[in-house]
């Protein structure tokens, strides 16, 4: 039989701060976890132990134990550690919710918070990361053990705080996928988890604005990797099942009013959601959406994709208007811009606008898609001379 | 085996023969341009030559150490005269004759009208590890 990986990797965090708790040091116990956890893939193909917890702690605090000792061998030092492995430690919501605090320290950088979450929380091992991020496993190595210092150094000091644990966690799924493991589905994961331990609405939100974006993904890209925007989008590929927990998760947090600019967020994902055909689409409530997440996170961003909403709501005049006051320098301005134009009847500066989009794009199938859009008008506009 | 850099060049390079900017391509023309590229890199993958392949956004600047305690100089964006790499194919391959003949048909990616580009393409040999036998 096999393991199941991701029911092994959900252990983690709860085998590791049962470590944590009982004293050891976070470097030391997060190591002895990811061993213990190589040792369970093992050990568990031929028989899994009925309570597999147990088993991860008892396994993880004996190589801790191993560890501390060679060291203090080394450095001629009395190692004081009960030495009975804690299988009665039952693991607290809170000590989760602190590990999840520790890998997301204010006090780490986001690529390094990110690569110790989905280590120590995820269980991932340091290899699938560096797939995932495309950068060499050394490289990896060194970035988790970098974090792992500075949380050790001044963790238990100050823990952190939930808003920058959902910023990982949103940076995580905004990665996508690459090398074997999923990262939006990881993130949803870790999300989930989440949302168990704390009571704020916002990482509710937080979850439904992953479980809505997740329900359209295959959907978002054609078979050769090419961007098919949203209103071009095959609707019945779209995971309802997923919708409608989505839906629920936000209608259950928005019920809570405590608003913030995750469920906001997710508001406006979940009318795009609603909509069965693009046409059906509620771009007024959008529009109203975008406001008040203005009022949390008035960012270029966020202005620009509320000019787009303008635009379907009231036109594409207004759209422009609303595209004036938006940062020059931001991404994808030029790809608005030339939208908004084309919706107008201005061609000529279309045309322009996307070939400067194309220029400016920040990704391949990016640069590729305002490339097509250029030579699209530009078709149009030979055949009407 | 031996490792080649393709330098695929935005600026600095002599004009290819097809010189039509892609703005300017119909759909079917960029179509194909994409469909080349990307069969290009699943062949020398399928082949086990390709070692990496990425492209560079033109926006850049030239950055150079400015002194003790000041913030480094920079220029740019590129002034329209310097040469402005586009991307980079990294390949792994037995002979030069190889490399050449690999970066020649990335070379004949087709442009306007369907028609190679004749691109001009840097090819660089990269300076390897001494080997285990000198003499």
């Amino acid at each position: 039989m096999t393991v199941d990986e991701v029911a092994l990797r959900a252990l983690v965090p709860q085998v590791l701060s049962v470590l944590v708790r009982r004293g050891a040091d976070f470097a030391t116990a997060e190591d002895a976890v990811q061993e213990a956890l190589v040792r369970a893939l093992a050990a568990w193909e031929h028989e899994v132990p009925a309570d597999r917890r147990a088993w991860l702690i008892t396994v993880a605090w004996r190589v801790f134990l191993d560890a501390v000792r060679s060291d203090a061998a080394r450095r001629d030092r009395e190692v004081r550690f009960e030495t009975t492995p804690p299988t009665g430690a039952a693991p607290s919501a809170d000590d989760t919710l602190h590990l999840y605090f520790l890998c997301a320290h204010p006090d780490l950088t986001p690529s390094s918070a990110i690569a110790l979450t989905l280590r120590a929380v995820g269980g991932l091992t340091t290899r699938q990361i560096a797939e995932a991020y495309l950068v060499p496993e050394a490289t990896m190595a060194q970035r988790i053990s970098r974090a792992k210092r500075t949380v050790g150094r001044v963790g238990v000091d100050r823990p952190g705080d939930v808003r920058t644990v959902m910023r990982v966690l949103y940076l995580v799924f905004n990665e996508g996928y690459s090398g074997d493991v999923d990262l939006a589905v990881e993130a949803i994961r870790l999300t989930r988890q989440l949302v168990a331990v704390t009571d704020d609405p916002e990482v509710d939100g937080l979850l439904a604005l992953m479980l809505l974006h997740h329900a359209r993904r295959v959907s978002r890209t054609g078979p050769d990797g090419r961007i098919v925007p949203l209103a071009e989008q095959d609707r019945s590929r779209w995971d309802t099942e997923l919708i409608g927990e989505g839906i629920d998760v936000l209608h259950s947090a928005l019920a809570r009013d405590r608003l913030g600019e995750y469920q906001a967020q997710a508001a406006i994902a979940a009318l795009h959601a609603d909509a069965p055909r693009v046409e059906e689409t509620d771009w007024v409530q959008i529009v109203e959406w975008y406001d008040e997440l203005l009022g949390f996170a008035d960012t270029p961003v966020v202005r620009l994709n509320r000019a787009v909403a303008v635009g379907e709501a009231d036109g594409a005049p207004a759209g422009l208007a609303a595209l004036s006051c938006v940062d020059e320098h931001i991404p994808r301005r030029d790809a608005v811009a030339a939208y908004l134009h084309e919706k107008n009847g201005d061609l000529e500066l279309a045309v322009r606008l996307y070939a400067d989009a194309a220029r400016r794009a920040p990704n391949l199938a990016e640069r590729d898609h305002q490339a097509r859009q250029a030579a699209r008008l530009n078709q149009l506009l030979r055949e009407s001379r | 085996m031996a490792k080649y850099l393709l330098l695929k060049h935005y600026r600095g390079a002599p004009a290819p023969v097809n010189n039509i900017p892609m703005d300017q391509w119909t759909p079917d023309e960029v179509e194909a341009h994409i469909r080349f590229m990307q069969d290009f890199g699943a062949r020398l993958e399928a082949s086990g030559e390709l070692v990496d392949g990425q492209a560079l956004s033109p926006d850049g600047l030239w950055v150079r150490y400015d002194g003790e305690g000041r913030p480094p100089m920079t220029d740019g964006p590129f002034a329209e005269t310097k040469d402005l790499i586009a991307g980079w194919m990294i390949i792994d391959v037995d002979t030069q004759e190889r490399a050449i003949e690999l970066a020649g048909e990335l070379s004949a990616a087709p442009g306007a009208g369907g028609a190679p580009i004749h691109e001009w393409l840097e090819v660089r040999p990269f300076l390897a590890a001494p080997p285990s036998f000198t003499e």
